[in-house]
Formats: C-alpha cells, sequence, structure tokens
C-alpha cells in the first residue's frame, strides 16, 4: 500500500470538508458563506480524493455525465425560483410572493436559499468540470472516435 | 401570473433558461429544434415588448421587486426596444439556418453544447440591451462574450486558426471588459450608485477628472468590443475562422450592441454637456469613424478570403456608426440607429450567403466564388442583393442609412464628411464589385481543389437567408418604418440628455 497516511489522511478528511461546504451553504443567509464558496469547497472534497487516489477513481464517484446534469439543475433551480415567484405573480426573483401572508418577509428567506442552493450546485459542478479538464489532459477518447 | 407586467423580463428568461436544458439533449436534430423554438418564442416576445413601448412609451421592470436604483432595473425605451427586435430578430432567422452548416461545420457531438452556447450568446446581448443598470451591462456583456468565444473556437473542426482567433478575441475582450468595469467603478466612487437613471441625475455638475476617467475608460472598453477602428485587430480572424452560423450572427449582433452601450452611456448616463464629450465627439469617434470607413474598406479591397474581406467592411460600416453619432445631433443618432438595423440585415444576408457557399464548396476563398451564379444561382442573387445594400444602391436599406448619413453630415455643417461617405462608399462598390464579378463572369472550376458540384444550397438556409435579403428591400422602400422609429429614439436620447436637440 503507497502513501498510506495521504490515503487515510484523505479519506478522514472527506466527509468534514463536505460538511463544512454545507455549513457554508446553510450559513450563507446569516453570515459570511453562501452559494459560491460553499460550492468551491465541496468541489474541493473531490479534488483531493482526485490527488490522492487518480481522477480515475473521482470519476467513478462523480462522472464527467454527472457533473454536466449537476450544472443545468442548480443553474434551473435558480431561474425556476425566478418563474415560480413569476408565476405567484410577483416579478422575476421577487422572494416575498413565496409566502405572501408573512408578516416578517419569511418568503425572501426561503427565497435566497433555494437560489443558493441552485448556485452551489452549479459551482461545485462547475469547478469540479474545469478540474477534470485541466487535469485529465487528453479528453476521454470517445467509444466513435475507434 | 399578469404575462403584460411580466413581459419586459421574458426576453432574458426565455432563452436563458431554454439554453442550459440544450446540454441535456441528445445530440443531432433535437437540440436545433429546441433553440429554434426558443429563439422564436423570444422574438415574440420582443415584438411584444416592441409594441407595448412604442404605445405605451418606456417601461420599468424591478427585479425582485427592489425598486432601483437599489435593485436592478430593466429599462425599455424605443432605442433599445429597437436593439432588442434586431437582436432577438437576427437570431430568430440564424437558428432555423444554422443546421445544415453547423452540421458540417462543428462535431456532432458538440451540437448540444454549440446550441446551448448560441442562446446564452443571445441571452447576453438581449441583456446588454435591455438593462438599465450600469453593471449588470457588464454582466451580460462578459454572458455573451463567453459563449461568444466558444462559439468562435468551435470553428476549429474546419480550421484550426479558429483557436487562436477565439483566443486573440478572448484576450482583447477580456481588456475591453476591464476597462469597462474600471470606468464603472470610477463612476460608482463618483456617485455612489450603479443605477443608470440614478448616476445621470448624480453626475450633474461633477465635472472632475474622476468622471473623466470613467468616461474614457467605457469608451476605450466599448471601443474594443466593438472593434472601433484602429482597436479592430481581433473581429477579422474572428469573423473569418468562426462557424458560418455564429459569424452570421455575431456580426450582425455583437457589434451593433456595443454601439448601442455607448450610444446608452453617453446620451442617458453622462450628461451630454460635459466638456468632454464634445471633444471625444471631434477628437476621437469622429476622426476614428473617418479612419475606420477609409482604412478598413482599403484593407477589404486586397482580401483574398470573403468571409475576411466582409469582416473588414463590418469594421468600415461600424465607422459610419460612430460618425453618425459623432455629429452630437438628432439627425446624426438616428442615422447610427438607422444603420445599426440596416448593416444588421445586409451583413447577416451576406455572411449566410457565404455559409451556403462553404456548404457546398468548402470553402471562403474568393476562388471558391468563380462562376457561383451557374452552380448556385439562388445564392449568388442573395449575396448580389445584399452586397448591392452594402454599398448603398437606392431600393435597398444601404441607402437609406447613406442617406439619414449624408443628410446629418451636411446638417452638421460636415460637409467634408458628407463627400467621404460617398467616397467610401465607392470602395464597397470596388470589393464587392470584386466578388461579383468573379460570381457572373469567371467559368466555374470544373476539377481541382474548388471544384464543386452543381446544386443549390437546402431550403433550410436559403429560407432564412432570403427572409432577410426581402427585409433588406422592404425597410429600403419602406423608409417610414426604422427611420420613424430611429427618429424618435433618438429624439428620447436627447432629451434624456438634455442637450438641444
Amino acid at each position: 500500500m503507497e502513501h498510506l497516511i495521504l490515503r487515510v489522511t484523505t479519506k478522514l478528511m472527506f466527509a468534514p470538508i463536505i460538511l463544512f461546504a454545507f455549513y457554508v451553504q446553510f450559513h450563507g443567509d446569516y453570515g459570511p458563506g453562501g452559494g459560491f464558496q460553499a460550492g468551491v469547497i465541496f468541489a474541493v472534497a473531490f479534488i483531493l480524493h482526485a490527488f490522492c487516489f487518480g481522477l480515475d477513481e473521482t470519476k467513478k464517484v462523480l462522472p464527467q455525465k454527472a457533473l454536466i446534469v449537476m450544472m443545468v439543475i442548480g443553474f434551473l433551480f435558480y431561474a425556476g425560483t425566478g418563474v415560480v415567484t413569476m408565476l405567484l405573480g410577483a416579478n422575476f426573483l421577487g422572494y416575498d410572493a413565496l409566502v405572501p401572508e408573512s408578516t416578517h418577509h419569511a418568503g425572501q428567506h426561503y427565497g435566497i436559499l433555494l437560489v443558493e442552493w441552485g448556485v452551489g450546485t452549479a459551482v461545485a459542478s462547475t469547478m469540479l468540470t474545469i478540474f477534470y479538464h485541466f487535469a485529465g489532459r487528453e479528453p476521454d477518447i470517445d467509444q466513435e472516435d475507434w | 401570473m399578469n404575462l403584460i407586467a411580466q413581459l419586459p423580463v421574458l426576453p432574458i428568461i426565455i432563452p436563458i433558461v431554454a439554453a442550459p436544458i440544450t446540454l441535456l439533449l441528445p445530440k443531432g436534430r433535437v437540440p436545433h429544434l429546441w433553440a429554434c423554438l426558443f429563439s422564436w418564442l423570444t422574438f415574440a416576445a420582443c415584438i411584444a415588448l416592441f409594441a407595448e413601448v412604442s404605445s405605451t412609451g418606456p417601461i420599468s421592470y424591478h427585479l425582485g421587486d427592489w425598486a432601483p436604483p437599489i435593485g436592478i432595473e430593466y429599462y425599455i425605451d424605443l432605442a433599445n426596444a429597437l436593439v432588442l427586435l434586431l437582436v432577438s430578430g437576427i437570431a430568430a432567422v440564424v437558428f432555423p439556418y444554422a443546421y445544415r452548416s453547423v452540421q458540417l461545420e462543428v462535431d456532432e457531438r458538440q451540437t448540444p453544447l454549440f446550441y446551448g452556447a448560441l442562446l446564452i450568446c443571445m441571452t447576453g446581448l438581449l441583456g446588454v440591451t435591455i438593462t438599465g443598470d450600469a453593471f449588470n451591462v457588464f454582466v451580460f456583456l462578459e454572458i455573451s462574450s463567453l459563449s461568444g468565444y466558444a462559439l468562435i473556437a468551435m470553428g476549429a473542426r474546419r480550421d484550426r486558426r479558429a483557436l487562436t482567433a477565439a483566443f486573440n478575441y478572448l484576450v482583447m475582450g477580456t481588456i475591453g471588459a476591464t476597462f469597462f468595469v474600471i470606468g464603472l467603478g470610477l463612476l460608482y466612487q463618483a456617485t455612489g450608485t450603479l443605477n443608470m437613471a440614478d448616476l445621470a441625475d448624480r453626475l450633474i455638475g461633477q465635472d472632475n477628472r474622476m468622471v473623466e476617467a470613467g468616461f474614457a475608460f467605457i469608451l476605450v472598453g466599448m471601443g474594443l468590443k466593438l472593434a472601433m477602428f484602429p482597436m479592430h485587430l481581433w473581429l477579422p480572424n474572428a469573423y473569418t475562422y468562426a462557424p458560418s452560423a455564429v459569424t452570421a450572427f455575431m456580426a450582425a449582433t455583437a457589434t451593433k450592441v456595443a454601439v448601442y452601450v455607448i450610444i446608452r452611456f453617453i446620451f442617458s448616463v453622462f450628461n451630454f454637456d460635459f466638456a468632454f464629450i464634445g471633444a471625444a465627439f471631434t477628437y476621437v469617434l469622429l476622426p476614428l469613424g473617418l479612419a475606420g470607413m477609409f482604412v478598413a474598406s482599403f484593407v477589404a479591397l486586397f482580401q483574398e478570403d470573403v468571409k475576411r474581406m466582409l469582416a473588414y467592411s463590418s469594421v468600415a460600416q461600424i465607422g459610419y456608426m460612430l460618425l453618425g453619432l459623432s455629429f452630437a445631433t438628432v439627425e446624426g443618432l438616428t442615422a447610427t440607429l438607422v444603420h445599426i438595423f440596416n448593416h444588421a440585415l445586409m451583413k447577416g444576408a451576406l455572411f449566410m450567403a457565404v455559409g451556403c457557399v462553404v456548404l457546398r464548396a468548402g470553402s471562403h476563398s474568393i476562388y471558391a466564388f468563380a462562376g457561383l451564379s451557374k452552380r448556385m444561382p439562388v445564392t449568388t442573387w442573395a449575396f448580389l442583393i445584399s452586397g448591392l445594400s452594402l454599398i448603398g444602391v437606392p431600393l435597398t436599406v444601404g441607402f437609406i442609412s447613406k442617406w439619414y448619413l449624408l443628410q446629418a453630415a451636411f446638417e452638421a455643417g460636415h460637409w467634408y464628411a458628407g463627400f467621404l461617405i460617398v467616397a467610401s462608399s465607392l470602395i464597397a462598390l470596388a470589393y464587392v464589385g470584386r466578388v461579383a464579378e468573379v460570381m457572373l463572369l469567371r467559368e466555374p472550376a470544373e476539377d481541382g481543389k474548388y471544384a464543386m458540384p452543381k446544386e443549390e444550397a437546402p431550403l433550410s438556409m436559403l429560407i432564412p437567408m432570403w427572409v432577410l435579403v426581402a427585409a433588406n428591400i422592404y425597410f429600403g422602400v419602406r423608409t417610414d418604418l426604422t427611420g420613424g422609429i430611429a427618429q424618435r429614439a433618438a429624439e428620447t436620447l436627447m432629451s434624456m440628455a438634455g442637450g438641444a436637440p
């Protein structure tokens, strides 16, 4: 077993990094943080995994195709929140329409939570896609290219 | 949902929601149909918005229900409604056209990415036009530019030089965007606001170095984006090596939107009677516009490559737009707005005709055009009519542009500019005539590199191309449509700036 210490440390660190990403994600409403930072931290966990176990192993966990789907879903979370508020009768991203009966703008809270979740998903998957492409150097040879 | 109340945001929401979904579609025909559908929906929204603005006056839309100047505002008056109509209209024509051309020029596996990027590019251009928030302009400008770099680079399947062209454009475009944002930073420092209307209010009486520097940065940054001579060096290569459909779309829209941004900043943000804006008109826009008209036209004359020739011609045409702007009169501004619209129609049609030739002959060198009238008569005539429009022959839109421009030049007292406009049109006659001579009089190559079958381009390309050619003639005859709207838009802009009309 090569680099045993590195491997064990990475395995130990992996889950806490993702937990920290979620903390930054959900703490974004009240303090420093939010989707952009959380997305990058989330991606860092997988980048660390790729450094230690090799890109191929990471791609087994999180394949490129899944990342594209994540990007799209993340973006649609954002735009979709806006469209929903439009359908509820407010302007685009007018969060108050989400909980119209609230007296203390609870809609703003839910709205920004949804939007930040979308941002986090999109940023994490985009960071990983950029990393995959830089680290992979040669693009994967497609089945059709043989 | 109240559709009329939400109308101002629809031209942005429709394509930006459709674009990411394109990535998930299977390669081939489906992404194209999907993108076409949404480009048409966007066009429909823009038509409705235009009708609304021209009947009820400027519309303001508050994103997230945050009132400006704190929130982001979309502000649509006649000037940007016209540009919105233009961008979405060109997109609605180019998207159907793209299919066969893209099939040949872009790797099939990249088709979902290609149409996604094309939709995002369109969103960016529409966003730059629609927004009333100065920083939002920068954000949308980057959205359109980044997808634009990717689209140009996709021409690499046919010619690897597309990669260096795209990289060159990326470097120049990023410098331009950076300059623009530095200018915005200076204005923000001076005023503490980013909303255009609010900026205009707070800039009154602020005649200091910081505001002047801000204006200079914005002018140079946008000058890079719109390929103002002598900052046009990225443009010829980018247009030459991009896929044909991308060239047709970007040549007709991207630089026009940047010209619109300059107009918007000069008239709606900076108070027009700042002395340094007058100096910029006299010592920067006027001479550079004139120089661009001549130098770029002259360079176009000696190009072996028809696409590159048309690209240089675009730089020259931007010279006309800047010239009209530099007169600082309602007539001059009208001429610029009319030419923004008309030049998009003619360059779109011309680049689409070149795309048809590329599809059959596999090259956009002038040698591939030899005897084209015997091989592809329909395409040849489309090229000729829009070429005549480029020169400025009566009954075409080009004539209308030149007419308004001449009128503006003489009324502003720049009679020499009037003669120079005619003189540079003669150069246009020479370079279009050169291609016409090759198409009509030369014998087609029977064998060798440029030999091609006697086969017309497919209908899916011919119909969109002829729609634009027909628009060239229609708006050349019905001058009251574009001219009247441009005049009203120019008057609105002038009155916003507080300058004497």
